[in-house]
This record gives C-alpha cells, sequence and structure tokens, in this order.
C-alpha cells in the first residue's frame, strides 16, 4: 500500500496560515481534535486531524466549523469497514465516533433501542442480552459499530429472516455537511410520517453526512437454536432453494465454498420454539448433522480483499459455476438462501488479474440477472477495476448528493460514480 | 378551466391514445377526492395512461406548462394523499393493472401499479404463497398507492411494510425519466426512500413484490376481557414474553357495540375490551404459542376464550374487527378515523387520557387497534346536525394525536400524512428536520411539481443547488474525476 499522503485542505495547504487557523478553529469548538497521525488514514488517505465528539451537538459544531474552511471530513467507527468502498478524494478531518457511545434509551418493553453511532455492536448486544433481546442482525467483525454497521449498509444470515440495517431501523439522526442537525423516523416500529432519511443513510459510506444515534427495533433472543451442517457435491443454491419454500421455515442459509472444488458446505439456522422439529425438516431437505453451535466459519467475512455477488435466487447455482469457471481460487461465503454472497479471491491476486476477474465475473452473472460490487480492495487492486458495475439510479443519487453535500466535502469519492 | 390547462389538455390528446384524456367536468367531479372524503378539489384533467412511457409522457409534458401532477390509484387512501388540483393533472392508473410476471422461484412477482394488493394473492395462493402486507382495503387498493403509502396491515407486526416487500420499482421522475430502483443498488437506498414518500417524488410503474410461503399453521384466537387494561396486560405479557404473532387487535366496549349493531359478530357478552390473536409459522412453533398466548390471557383476566378451528371460525372472529369503521356509522351519524400510533407501553396511559378527553369534550370514542405495534384507530363520534360537534370532535381527533407525540409516537402509523396532517409535522418534527427531508425531494422535483401539498406544511423553495464552489476541482482539472 502506498504511504499516506497528508494533502491538506482544498484551500489550505498542510502548514499554511489557513491550515492553522482551522485547525485553531476545531479546537475551538471544545471538542477533543488532536493531530492526525498514519494509522489514522482512510484507505491510504491522511486526514490532518482526528476529532472525537461526544454528542450530536458536538458533531454539529465540528461541521460548521468544517464548511466555514472547506475542510473534507469523514466519519469512521471502528474502523472495521473503513477500507471498504474507494478511497475518500480528500480528508482533512476525520471524525471518530468512538466517544459516542452511549445508550441513552432501551425502551425494553416496547422492544426498542436508542443508540449512539460509536455504540460498538458488541457492547449493544451486551446491553441488550440482559434483558433477553437481541439487535437481529449479524456483524461478527469485533469492533464495528452502530454508525459504521448503518453507513456500510452491512448485514449477517439472519438477513433471511429478519432484513437487513435498513429493515431494523426506525429512527435516525444525522449531522449534515453544513452542521444542521435533522431526525426522521421515531421510536415507534409503525410510523409513517415524513420521508425515512434511514433508508437514504443506509449505506451512504459517509457521504451525505454523519450518523449520531439510531433506533432499531428489537427481537426476543431466541429461546433455543439449531445448526444443521452439511457438504454437498454439486448445486448448493437449488437445496437453499428448496430450505427457503420448506415450512422449517429457517433464519439463515449459509453457504461456505473454496472455490473452484466441488464441495459445497451449507448451513442452515432455526431458531425460535419447536426448534428440534423444526432442525429435524431442514435435516430431511438438507441431511447433515445438528448442534448447538455455530460452524466456525458462520457470519465470517471470507476474506480482506471483498467481492459482493447478488443475483435472484434461482442464478445462484449458474453464477457459483460462472465463480468455479474463472479458475481462481477464491473463498466464497454468505447468505445463500438471500442469494448474497462474498467473494475472496486469493492474497496474492495481482491487479490486471483482479480487475479481469471483477469484469468477466460481472459479464457471466448479469444473464441471471446478477450483479457485482467490489466491497474491499486495496487501491492497488481496484484501480484497474471498475468497483460499481453499472448503477441505473446512479443520477438521481448524485442529486440527492449535490443537495445533502454540495460542496461535495462528505467522504467525497467513496461511492459509486465519484459520490 | 384556464387557457394553460387547455393547451395542455390538448398536448395530452396528442400524446396518449383515445379516450384517456378526461376533461368533463362531470366526469372530472368522480375524481374530486379519496377515502378522505372532506377534502375535496375538482382536478383540472384526468389522465388515464397505458404505459411507463405515456406516464413519462405525461410528466414531461406537465413539466414543460409547470402544472403540477398528481398520482392515483383506487382512491382508497385515507389522508388525502390523492387529493387533485384544481389546477393540475391527475394521473389515475386504473388501466395499468397486468401482472407481468410471477417468478415462484425467485419469490417475486412484478406488477404494474394498477393491480389490486389481493390480486397479487390471488394470483400465486394455489401454489402457496401470498403478498403480505394485508391493508384492510386489499380488495380495492392498488400496489401503488401502498408504494406511496408504505402501506401496512393488520399483520405488519410481524411482517412489516410495504417498504419490507418491494424488490424494485420502476418509477416515472418528476423530470419525466423512466428509472428503476432497486434493492441490490449500491449506495443510497433510495428505493426506501421512495416508498412512502406519498407520491412526491415521483410515479411508480412498476413494482417487484417479494412473494411469502404462506404458513403451514394459523390459529386465531378472540379473548373477553372486563376492561380495557387487562386487554393491554395481555398484550404487553404476550410480546415481553417472547412471541411475535402475526397480529394482535383490540376493540374497546364502544366499538364492539358498533360492530354487534352492525354485523352482529356475537363477541362474548359483557366484554369491556376484546383481543384477537392471530399465530402463524411452522406447525409446532404455533401449537407452542398458542399454549403461551392462552395461558398469558387467563392470567391477565380473560373471560371468555374462543379459537378458530378453521377458516369460516376465523372469519367469524375477524368479522367484527374488519367491519368495525364502517359499523360505527350504526351508532353515530358521523365520525372521524384517527391513526395515531404510541409506544406499546403507553396505550393503557393514552387510552385512559382519550377517555378523560370525550368525557370532557363530550364526544364519544370508539377504541379499535393494532395493539401489538401501538398503533391506535380511534374513531371519533359526533352527530353533524350538532352545531360545534364537528368542531368538538376535530379538536379530539387532533388533541389525540397530541397525546401520540407527546408519548413519543407517531401522528401516523399507516394512513399517511397527505394534505389532512401536514400541519401536524411541525409537533413532530423541527424546520431543520423537515428542511432536511426536502432536500430530497429538491433532488427528486426541483420544481415541486409532484403532488404538492402532501406531507410538508412549508415547501421548500429548492433554487440552484446552494453551496459554494470555489475554482476549478483538482481531480477535475487533472482529468481523474467528473464533479456533479
Amino acid at each position: 500500500m502506498s504511504t499516506p499522503q497528508n494533502t491538506g485542505p482544498r484551500d489550505a495547504p498542510y502548514g499554511t496560515g489557513a491550515h492553522r487557523a482551522a485547525g485553531e478553529a476545531l479546537r475551538g469548538t471544545g471538542v477533543t481534535v488532536r493531530e492526525a497521525d498514519p494509522d489514522d488514514a482512510v484507505a491510504g488517505v491522511m486526514p490532518s486531524w482526528v476529532a472525537l465528539p461526544e454528542s450530536t451537538e458536538e458533531v454539529a459544531a465540528l461541521m460548521r466549523v468544517s464548511a466555514s474552511h472547506d475542510l473534507a471530513v469523514v466519519p469512521a467507527g471502528g474502523g472495521t469497514r473503513l477500507h471498504w468502498g474507494a478511497p475518500p478524494d480528500r480528508c482533512d478531518l476525520l471524525v471518530d465516533t468512538c466517544c459516542l457511545n452511549a445508550i441513552p434509551e432501551h425502551a425494553s418493553g416496547d422492544l426498542v433501542v436508542r443508540a449512539q453511532a460509536g455504540v460498538t455492536m458488541d457492547a449493544l448486544a451486551e446491553a441488550l442480552a440482559a434483558e433477553g433481546q437481541e439487535l437481529a442482525l449479524d456483524v461478527p467483525v469485533p469492533g464495528s459499530t452502530v454508525g459504521g454497521t448503518l453507513a456500510t449498509a452491512a448485514a449477517g444470515p439472519r438477513r433471511l429472516r429478519y432484513g437487513t440495517a435498513r429493515d431494523l431501523l426506525i429512527g435516525i439522526t444525522v449531522v449534515l455537511a453544513d452542521g444542521t442537525i435533522a431526525r426522521s423516523g421515531g421510536k415507534v416500529v409503525k410510523n409513517v410520517a415524513g420521508y425515512d432519511l434511514g433508508k437514504l443513510f443506509t449505506g451512504s459510506y459517509g457521504t451525505l453526512g454523519i450518523i449520531t444515534e439510531a433506533v432499531f427495533r428489537l427481537h426476543p433472543v431466541s429461546p433455543a437454536r439449531r445448526w444443521i451442517t452439511a457438504d454437498l457435491p454439486a448445486d448448493p443454491g437449488a437445496v437453499a432453494a428448496a430450505l427457503a419454500a420448506s415450512q422449517a421455515e429457517p433464519s439463515a442459509v449459509e453457504l461456505d465454498w473454496l472455490a473452484p472444488s466441488p464441495r459445497f458446505t451449507v448451513s442452515a439456522l432455526v431458531e425460535g420454539a419447536a426448534v428440534e422439529d423444526r432442525a429435524h425438516a431442514v435435516r430431511a431437505v438438507l441431511g447433515g448433522d445438528g448442534g448447538g453451535k455455530a460452524p466456525g466459519w458462520w457470519g465470517a467475512p471470507p476474506g480482506e480483499v471483498l467481492l459482493e455477488l447478488r443475483v435472484p435466487p434461482s442464478g445462484v447455482d449458474g453464477a457459483l459455476s460462472a465463480v468455479a469457471a474463472r479458475g481462481l481460487p477464491a473463498r466464497v461465503r454468505g447468505a445463500l438462501a438471500s442469494a448474497v454472497l462474498q467473494i475472496a479471491p486469493a492474497v496474492d491476486i495481482g491487479g490486471p488479474e483482479f480487475a479481469a476477474f471483477v469484469s468477466g465475473l460481472r459479464g457471466d452473472v448479469a444473464p441471471f440477472g446478477g450483479r457485482l460490487t467490489v466491497l474491499a480492495a486495496p487501491p492497488e487492486l481496484a484501480r484497474l477495476a471498475d468497483r460499481w458495475g453499472p448503477v441505473g439510479a446512479l443520477p438521481l443519487m448524485r442529486r440527492v448528493k449535490e443537495r445533502f453535500d454540495p460542496g461535495r466535502r462528505m467522504s467525497p469519492g467513496r461511492l459509486a460514480g465519484g459520490i | 378551466m384556464t387557457e394553460t390547462l387547455d393547451e395542455l389538455a390538448r398536448r395530452l390528446e396528442e400524446a396518449l391514445p383515445p379516450g384517456a384524456v378526461i376533461t368533463d367536468p362531470v366526469r372530472l367531479r368522480t375524481y374530486e377526492c379519496d377515502g378522505l372524503t372532506h377534502h375535496r378539489a375538482v382536478p383540472g384533467v384526468v389522465v388515464l395512461p397505458e404505459s411507463a412511457e405515456q406516464i413519462a409522457a405525461v410528466v414531461r409534458l406537465c413539466g414543460e406548462y409547470g402544472v403540477p401532477f398528481v398520482a392515483r390509484g383506487a382512491g382508497t387512501g385515507l389522508s388525502g394523499g390523492a387529493l387533485p388540483r384544481t389546477d393540475g393533472v391527475l394521473v389515475v392508473t386504473s388501466k395499468m393493472r397486468r401482472i407481468l410476471a410471477v417468478d415462484l422461484a425467485n419469490r417475486r412477482a412484478v406488477v404494474e401499479p394498477g393491480v389490486t394488493n389481493l390480486a397479487i394473492t390471488e394470483a400465486v395462493r394455489e401454489h402457496g404463497y401470498y403478498y403480505a402486507p394485508d391493508p384492510s382495503s386489499q380488495q380495492v387498493c392498488t400496489i401503488g398507492g401502498n408504494v406511496a403509502e408504505n402501506s401496512g396491515g393488520a399483520h405488519c407486526l410481524k411482517y412489516g411494510f410495504t417498504v419490507n416487500h418491494v424488490l424494485a420499482l420502476e418509477i416515472v421522475t418528476p423530470d419525466g425519466e423512466i428509472v428503476t430502483l432497486d434493492a441490490d443498488d449500491p449506495g443510497y437506498d433510495l428505493l426506501g426512500a421512495f416508498v412512502g414518500s406519498e407520491g412526491t417524488l415521483g410515479i411508480t410503474t412498476k413494482v417487484t413484490v417479494r412473494l411469502s410461503r404462506a404458513p403451514q399453521a394459523v390459529t386465531t384466537l378472540l379473548a373477553a376481557f372486563k376492561d380495557i387494561e387487562q386487554g393491554g396486560q395481555a398484550v404487553s405479557a404476550i410480546i415481553g414474553g417472547g412471541v411475535v404473532p402475526a397480529a394482535i387487535e383490540m376493540m374497546d366496549a364502544l366499538a364492539i357495540e358498533a360492530a354487534e349493531a352492525a354485523v352482529a359478530c356475537a363477541y362474548p357478552r359483557g366484554a369491556g375490551a376484546v383481543l384477537i390473536v392471530e399465530l402463524d409459522g411452522p406447525a409446532a412453533e404455533v401449537a407452542h404459542q398458542f399454549a403461551e398466548v392462552e395461558r398469558v390471557c387467563l392470567d391477565s383476566g380473560a373471560f371468555e376464550l374462543r379459537t378458530a378451528a378453521g377458516p369460516e371460525e376465523r372469519a367469524a372472529i375477524w368479522k367484527g374487527r374488519k367491519s368495525a369503521f364502517a359499523a360505527v356509522g350504526r351508532i353515530s351519524p358521523a365520525y372521524i378515523v384517527q391513526d395515531g400510533v404510541v409506544p406499546r407501553t403507553a396505550l393503557p396511559e393514552v387510552l385512559a387520557s382519550i377517555d378523560r378527553l370525550s368525557a370532557e369534550h363530550g364526544i364519544r370514542v370508539a377504541n379499535v387497534f393494532h395493539a401489538g405495534d401501538g398503533n391506535l384507530h380511534p374513531l371519533v363520534l359526533f352527530d353533524d346536525a350538532e352545531p360545534g360537534a364537528g368542531e368538538r370532535a376535530e379538536l379530539v381527533s387532533g388533541r389525540i394525536l397530541d397525546l401520540c407525540i407527546e408519548h413519543g409516537g407517531s401522528i401516523t402509523g399507516e394512513h399517511g400524512v397527505g394534505v389532512d396532517k401536514s400541519r401536524y409535522m411541525p409537533k413532530m418534527f423541527t424546520d431543520d428536520d423537515l428542511d432536511t427531508m426536502q432536500l430530497v425531494r429538491c433532488a427528486f422535483d426541483s420544481r415541486g411539481l409532484s403532488n404538492p401539498g402532501k406531507i410538508f406544511p412549508t415547501p421548500r423553495l429548492c433554487g440552484e443547488v446552494p453551496g459554494v464552489r470555489k475554482g476549478v476541482h483538482p481531480l477535475v482539472e487533472s482529468g481523474r474525476a467528473e464533479q456533479f
């Protein structure tokens, strides 16, 4: 990876008077601000400053200063997915949400929680478990935060049953580029008053503003869980479809596969009441063995370099054949029945080879209605590849970006089309 | 009709098939309101397009003349979301009612916006599938309207709303472009933002819906309680115990009285409240949960329990609940249907406050609600022949929304804001919240021509994209990026 470059603000090169003035103004907010060091680099781009706000109001104060000094701002949570998406075009201020770590409200009777963006998913899970509840988003990477999970629209195996972050988020507080604090939704699940800004910010990669607080609907922790795991020689997609259509109602059906080997490991999770009956129903379709523990690979990302393949369920087996036919060793893992899979090519893949794999596979899966995006790849690999592929709604996304961040200062360039 | 509308109507006639443009004043009156009948406006022109391309042509012509347009499905909405503009065009999707594809392998169907909600389920029922959101008007309401309103229904407690069941949309933007919003698009969830935007971000022309597997078992139980407090306690205990029923509905004594008068639903005598709990899913799970629900109801004081053994008995249990809105017509000359949400745990307190309001203003309120998600539908009863009664009913109805806001709830759970509740939006949201929401509107519809006057009490003037750009961005200069 190239050495992080400190570019300095657009109109205030590093070390100039304007640069010093911007630093002083940031400190003048009273928020903890420090000089950045190379460990703070975002996908190879080093900020000048790191701020550690403790409240939504402090984030707003930082954003107002950033607006008046034309600073580019990148929010960061636990840093577990900071290398996802394209590197920012520039980054002056990193807003580290680590100190936005309160859970101001857990209304257990209402199955609702309000958490600040910097709360880690582990800490949240721990607090909720004390009341026998959970946020049904599986985010297995330790240290990832509420804000980062939303910004990257991350979701795990149980998306099949509970949906993804956008389906469980019921209220959001954000701070816009100009310091405006805005909320939408609320703390009741059923609510159609006004536009749902939470949807817009889910998957926004920090390009619209900074998420400071989120309200989620919760579920009771299931009294029992069973995982049924089997190795299949072929067509795991067809088996997953049969499971999804069965009355066993699995909460997740996951794949783990080292392409191009002819051994597909499939694991299904059933939870809730009458779990043994349902595990039995799963075994009737899948075969294999069951137990109360998840396989070691369950929900874990398959590697460092990550592609995401989405395809209508009936296209899964065709898409997997296409992966195998590319002949490149790759670990494929993910939500088989939901047909959202992550592909991790071998780490020693070269740039041109990677680009050819991405564009080739993208072409292969298109006839099945599939699409392929690059979730995470170091710049030297991604440089030659189109990270996003065609996005039909891109012109509308650009217009949304223009309205929310006309100065193009929020995580500029991290999303498709240079947004 | 103004000269502009006259000319626009002529241009629309050129662009659309014969008979697709209505300007006859008598026929226009058919469309003067939706399900909220006290807001009325005769549309300037009505068009009945048959394709996305025709809708795009209509929208582009409206843009050319600076004329607002409003989309309408079956007109069953209860917030005036499809209230026409006298100076505008009403785009009615009733001719677009084809089911374009049923793809069971991928558990989805592609339909035109004028297809009714129930028609989707009817098309796939024999294969063991259904479309989950079930607004009470599902026999007539259209999927296009459901998308605009993010419709729910009695079963959304377990299965979610329209937004959780739409996989892709084809829309005509207010600029007249045909765009697909797909759940699998990377980046902003524009699909999610569009659903529930009440027609203010464009017109839906095609909907890809998720089909759900029909549950293996369904059990419906009716529990009668002495009073509403006991019923509320049972609801809290069921949900708190980890059971998520498909539906939990409650009716109070006055609502029961109305339903008895209208459809003789024969609910247990002397009930101050009835609770309807429906459980569905794998048979073993349902059996387990049923035992739990039964125990909780008895513990909470239920004096009679009935269980539906089959579809007929299930229909009998639901009969009173489903007829409740219309039934109050039997016990009151006029009524207002309210829609508000409170956190479930606040239900007892809010219902007690509604009682006090009712007594204080001499206005009867019948309570029917989706208890599981705290969605109240108070029916505010009054005699429109009595001077001042309508005003008092309006006051009580408005105060109920205030109660919802005070308890951290919402001014609408499923009927939408429309024209009816835009004035309450500033009570629930700050000016900054509303201005920020309107940034989305400006992005989609900078001229504010798509269903103007709905949701937001004060329209935001969009103007040019604000903000300062100083010189040329270095990436643009070096040719490495385009600036947007």
